[in-house]
């Protein structure tokens, strides 16, 4: 058990572009946006009393429970649901009140990914990536040169004639992303674009996500229900709860200081495997007099060894009984669960000194 | 030959022949686009659909459901006013066409609107996501999309007609049918029906056959 380092593994060059703001511009802008759908239950708020902003060039997620009203949100976003009041403007085009030709111009700029990827079976892959193309009535010579390029970027070469059936999950939506780059788009909308793919494909998806953020500036607005996904590729965070927006903020900080409980839930999903509770609770009820310390850290400054410093200052036997290092996009979260042994004094002592020290310190009780 | 069927006259059993393909042919081909029309019109104005309009999908459900539930030797009958205003004789293998086309495109039209009711929802969103007009989702999407069921569709329907026109033959268009009932019944010449039966099993064993294939080579799925 040596020093505890947990690296600050993301670089901010790697875009936190909204942390420029004062050079950025707004994208998006939700104002009070609402939308009730009539049911024969009655009314039910889908979305209640929304506003948001998305800067230029970030990706920022909205994460919910099904029946949250993310759907309905990031949908609105392409006026594929009509908001029943507010305002949803998208670079700088308020869309309801955009006339039928001035929508479709303007969708071509707001692309979409889909969760069951919606391709054309009828079509080969590169037919499906050129089916935007034809929508906007690009040239047949002009298709066929940025069908090829849009295979590269997504890594597709050699599928260009296989039909989506032939291809597995991870590759559709590869076809979907080329599909949706195809007309140069301002904003890609990814609805759970990742939740019916295995953990493995998912990683690389978002991968491919962050690089075409990065290579083409590209905001990436993504609803999901996995804080895996949030932590993984956004800048900031949205908590849906019931049609709301909870809770919102840079991602690091989400995670630092979850303020609702759902949130809360949502950061244990990537910092506590299921299983953690039980296995605390089971030491816990086997050493009584010892106290279970939370340290989390975060961000640049993981990096000093508390741990050893504890041991070394104070006479207390520490017992690691679990640790996570996460990484964000801006920047790593960790969190680790010890468990203190030895005099009171000493032990609250050790306390008071990793309170002192760039960690974040909760003493965890179960009863 | 003339020994097993003496009573087959063969050059007038082949222009019969003639006569079945030539209906089936001209009723299948207006039955498709005819049928694919009135099964767009029938899924685009349903609800929840590009063209939601209720009044309408009330007036078309409800022309295409009365010809549906006429029995064909009826409507032949009820039509006799059209197509004599139309062709100018109740006699020979175009008098057949106007009843075999309003007898089969109805039922075509709803498979059409099936075969469209499949084509995923999904898929339509995505198009619209990407800013298709109407148009372009019912050209570049619904059809392609639908197409093994709308040729699966117009196969069983192009069986059906194969039917009707021996139906149609009996009141006096020729074909198949005519000879059967005619030359084979009336005249108690079982050898003759026997022959004409033959050749229809294997009329609709081929339409069977080549939907199935076509089916088959444009099912991606």
């Amino acid at each position: 058990m040596a020093h505890i380092y947990l690296m600050p593994f993301c670089s901010y060059s790697q875009k936190g572009i909204f942390y420029e703001s004062e050079e950025s511009s707004l994208l998006i802008t939700l104002d009070a946006v609402r939308k009730i759908f009539k049911t024969k239950d009655g009314p039910v708020n889908a979305v209640d009393q929304v506003d948001l902003t998305i800067e230029q060039g970030e990706i920022f997620g909205i994460i919910g429970y099904s029946g949250a009203g993310k759907s309905t949100l990031i949908r609105m976003l392409n006026m594929l649901e009509r908001p029943t009041s507010g305002s949803v403007t998208v670079a700088g085009k308020d869309l309801s009140t955009l006339s039928k030709n001035e929508l479709r111009k303007a969708r071509q700029e707001i692309s979409m990914i889909f969760q069951h990827f919606n391709l054309l079976w009828s079509r080969t892959v590169r037919e499906n990536i050129a089916f935007p193309l034809e929508i906007a009535g690009v040239a047949k010579a002009e298709r066929l040169k940025r069908v090829d390029e849009l295979i590269k970027l997504v890594g597709l070469e050699g599928r260009g004639e296989s039909y989506p059936s032939q291809l597995s999950g991870g590759q559709k939506q590869r076809v979907g992303i080329a599909r949706a780059l195809a007309n140069n788009p301002k904003v890609l909308l990814c609805d759970e674009a990742t939740s019916a793919l295995d953990p493995k494909t998912t990683d690389s998806i978002l991968n491919l996500l962050v690089e075409i953020n990065g290579k083409l500036g590209l905001t990436i607005v993504l609803i999901t229900h996995e804080m895996h996904v949030i932590r993984k590729i956004c800048h900031r965070v949205a908590v849906m709860e019931n049609g709301k927006v909870v809770e919102q903020g840079p991602v690091l900080d989400v995670f630092r200081h979850p303020s609702e409980e759902i949130t809360k839930d949502f950061v244990k999903q990537v910092t506590e495997p299921e299983e953690t509770t039980d296995v605390i609770k089971q030491l816990a009820s086997e050493k009584p007099q010892s106290k279970i310390v939370q340290l989390t850290f975060v961000g640049g400054r993981a990096e000093q060894p508390v741990v050893t410093d504890v041991i070394r200052k104070f006479n207390v036997q520490v017992n690691i009984l679990q640790g996570k290092v996460s990484q964000t996009q801006n920047g790593a979260y960790g969190s680790l669960f010890i468990q203190l042994e030895g005099a009171d004094s000493e032990v609250s002592g050790a306390i008071n000194y990793m309170n002192q020290q760039q960690v974040e310190v909760e003493v965890v009780s179960y009863e | 030959m003339s020994n097993l069927f003496p009573n087959v006259e063969w050059d007038v059993m082949l222009a019969s022949t003639g006569q079945t393909l030539y209906m089936t042919a001209v009723a299948v081909i207006a039955t498709f686009v005819i049928g694919l029309f009135l099964g767009l019109a029938l899924f685009l104005t349903g609800k929840g659909n590009l063209w939601e309009n209720r009044f309408f999908n009330v007036i078309t459900a409800g022309i295409v459901n009365i010809f549906r539930s006429i029995p064909f030797i009826i409507l032949i009958i009820l039509l006799i006013p059209f197509t004599l205003f139309l062709v100018g004789s109740m006699l020979g293998a175009n008098a057949a066409l106007p009843a075999l086309i309003i007898g089969a495109a109805p039922f075509y039209a709803r498979m059409v609107e099936i075969a469209l009711r499949e084509v995923d929802k999904g898929v339509i969103e995505a198009a619209k996501s990407m800013g298709s007009s109407n148009a372009q989702i019912i050209f570049k999407v619904l059809i392609p999309e639908s197409m093994p069921a709308l040729v699966s569709g117009i196969t069983v329907t192009s069986i059906a007609l194969v039917g009707y026109t021996a139906m149609a033959g009996v009141v006096g268009a020729g074909g198949l049918g005519d000879r059967a009932f005619l030359d084979g019944f009336q005249r108690t010449q079982n050898d003759v029906t026997f022959v004409a039966t033959v050749i229809i099993l294997i009329i609709v064993f081929l339409i069977q056959f080549i939907g199935d294939t076509i089916t088959r080579r444009l099912d991606k799925r």
